[in-house]
């Protein structure tokens, strides 16, 4: 059994909050030099980052995993991946096609840009992408699963958009893969409120918007190898499979 | 003031629970943060909200609210609507904005 460092929560250009230094050259960099082994690519509402972030992320030896943070009808925010380009494409067809017609104003909320290995800029995405689709968390979690992915509510202890400030609680019967913390709380101080956070698999991550933030928070994931079929084991704590905060 | 007679007197659809006409309303409570209906709303309550997730009947029951009112034209999805069946709370509806419907109950009950 081998241990990863990995750290699941990561916004880049794309996102009108993420900076506009969150290039893929400079978030690979600076993961590298975190010591990054998995890093999770998740911008709002949106995949169309996650093909580059790749390319330039296995030259260096650090595996992406590919996903996104969906903003639901009921704005919980929940991570979401796929180990493959076809499901991840599935996936950004139904944000897009769920996603409500309003414009980014980029003078306030910031730019959505998606650039190139070069830090070129490549398009930029005209609606709002913060927003919530119009398909609710369980609906979400029905797609996800149903393409194979993972499905991880975001930073639940948190006041805007975690799921619990939201829903008031996590409802019981919602099938999740595990409960994600800010890295502004410990699990033994999240417990101490919620002690049904027992029965979860939690990780916790960084949720970097700049440069400097990636890998203020992480976990180590004890796994056979780097795989995505791996990671879902260790999430089940399967084998000998499991995560470990730091 | 009783659930039947906001229904009546706002114009508001039923969608289901309303197994306690006259129960008696005590105020309202405003707000689609379910923590903090959570926290804040009291016994007797008529909570408008946007939210439909099923949790809001969940939280209504915990704090036996009087009824729960939808806006803007908003349905309670299949699950929701079983949960009010359930724990026989006036789940209710309305095409106006929360502004306007919360106007409306405020002039009414106070």
């Amino acid at each position: 059994m081998q241990r990863f460092r990995a750290d699941l929560h990561t916004h880049t250009v794309l996102s009108p909050c993420g900076s506009l230094e969150m290039s893929p050259i400079k978030i690979i960099e600076r993961a590298k030099a975190k010591g990054i082994q998995l890093l999770g690519i998740t911008d709002h509402n949106s995949t169309l980052m996650c093909r580059v972030m790749d390319e330039v992320a296995v030259e260096q030896n650090i595996k992406v995993l590919t996903g996104a943070e969906v903003t639901t009808s009921e704005e919980v925010h929940c991570l979401a991946f796929f180990d493959n380009w076809d499901a991840l494409d599935k996936f950004q067809k139904y944000l897009e096609e769920n996603l409500p017609d309003i414009k980014n104003d980029p003078a306030r909320f910031g730019h959505q840009v998606t650039v190139n290995r070069n830090e070129e800029i490549t398009g930029e995405v005209e609606k709002w992408l913060i927003t919530g689709i119009t398909q609710s968390i369980e609906d979400v979690e029905r797609e996800v699963h149903a393409l194979n992915g993972l499905f991880i509510p975001a930073h639940i202890d948190r006041m805007v958009n975690g799921l619990i400030a939201q829903l008031g609680f996590i409802p019981p019967d919602l099938h999740v893969d595990a409960m994600e913390l800010s890295k502004h709380i410990t699990l033994e101080d999240f417990k101490k409120e919620h002690p049904e956070i027992e029965k979860y698999t939690v990780i916790q991550d960084s949720d970097a918007h700049y440069p400097d933030n990636i890998g203020d928070s992480g976990f180590w994931l004890h796994a056979e190898e780097l795989t995505f079929e791996e990671l879902r084991l260790a999430l089940k704590g399967e084998n000998g499979r499991k995560i470990e905060l730091l | 003031m009783q659930v039947k007679d906001i229904i009546e007197k706002l114009n508001l659809e039923v969608f289901g629970g309303n197994t306690e006409p006259e129960k008696e309303i005590t105020g309202g409570y405003v707000s689609d943060l379910l923590s903090d209906v959570m926290g804040y709303s009291s016994e007797g309550n008529v909570w408008i909200t946007l939210q439909t997730h099923k949790n809001v009947l969940a939280i209504a029951s915990l704090k036996e609210l009087a009824a729960v009112i939808l806006v803007k034209g908003l349905k309670p999805s299949e699950e929701t609507l079983e949960h009010a069946n359930e724990e026989g709370i006036a789940l209710l509806g309305t095409h106006k904005s929360t502004f306007e419907i919360t106007g409306e109950l405020y002039k009414l009950i106070s």
